[in-house]
């Protein structure tokens, strides 16, 4: 994944946007639920992963991703005016295994990335990201300029 | 391991209707991967959202019930929602080749190890012949 440029992520990024539409699904804000009991594994059809739930307020975008069993050093977001990366590997405890051994393997493993374009630009430099229970959780606050404006009107 | 696929006794009342303050009655199935080493028996389970005191497992007549309560509220004014959380069931039938007495459980970045030893019987003894 560190060998892909970002030129590479935004080409497969915009494709995907086009399939999106395509689809019908691009900018749709209906929850997938309740989803079925694989839904959150990586390599599971063509499903992007990880899921996210995206909130915003005047200050900040609140991200939410769906990331069981990552390890924390492995974990990357990057972050570029509106565009937002994440990356992973959810580690394979099975590799360890003997396959006969084995006797349910339901949880996929391996690396992702997920790339998405925000509403609007973001302070880089004051994202902050926690990974706790599984849940990754992104805070982003907005650039002075994307954040609205309360206008004044004068009675006179 | 079998899993247990026979409806949760516990989640259908005598009366038929089921009631709505069951946790039971909206889960999630969670993702488990089980293996098999030469002591014991791992089951690791995904449970994102579930903290360490939210899990739940116990065994009760060879049945190993395993819950997870989420803690977890998606942002508010979602402009995009991809998932939703409810509490974790699953069940498996236990055999007796699980020392029961033994069974350890470790949480770690939403993914739940269980641990469950095979008891002494079940684990291959070398018997040694006398020379005589």
């Amino acid at each position: 994944m560190g060998t892909w440029s970002l030129d590479f992520i935004s080409d497969m990024e915009k494709m995907r946007r086009e399939m999106d539409r395509f689809l019908g699904e691009f900018g749709s804000s209906n929850w997938t639920f309740p989803f079925s009991k694989t839904s959150f594994l990586p390599g599971r059809g063509a499903r992007e992963y990880p899921l996210l739930n995206i909130g915003e307020d005047n200050d900040n975008f609140y991200i939410d991703a769906l990331a069981p069993g990552v390890d924390p050093r492995t974990l990357d977001v990057s972050v570029t005016q509106n565009q937002l990366v994440i990356s992973g590997e959810k580690t394979a405890l099975l590799s360890t295994v003997e396959s006969k051994a084995i006797h349910r393997s339901e949880r996929s493993a391996g690396q992702f990335a997920r790339s998405m374009t925000l509403p609007f630009d973001v302070n880089s430099e004051k994202v902050q990201a926690t990974y706790q229970d599984g849940l990754l959780k992104i805070i982003l606050p907005k650039a002075e300029v994307a954040k609205p404006k309360q206008i004044q009107v004068s009675v006179t | 391991m079998a899993e247990k696929t026979t409806t949760n006794i516990e989640a259908t009342p005598p009366t038929g209707k089921t009631l709505a303050t069951r946790e039971e009655n909206r889960y999630m199935v969670p993702p488990v991967d089980i293996y098999e080493t030469e002591n014991a028996l791992a089951v690791i389970v995904d449970l994102p959202g579930v903290h360490k005191d939210g899990v739940d497992i116990r065994v009760d007549q060879d049945i190993l019930t395993i819950k997870g309560k989420i803690r977890y509220k998606p942002p508010k004014d979602l402009i995009r929602g991809e998932f939703g959380l409810l509490d974790f069931f699953r069940q498996f039938q236990l055999s007796d080749e699980v020392d029961q007495e033994k069974i350890t459980a470790e949480s770690k970045n939403g993914v739940l190890t269980i641990t469950l030893p095979k008891a002494e019987k079940a684990q291959p003894r070398l018997v040694k012949v006398k020379v005589g």
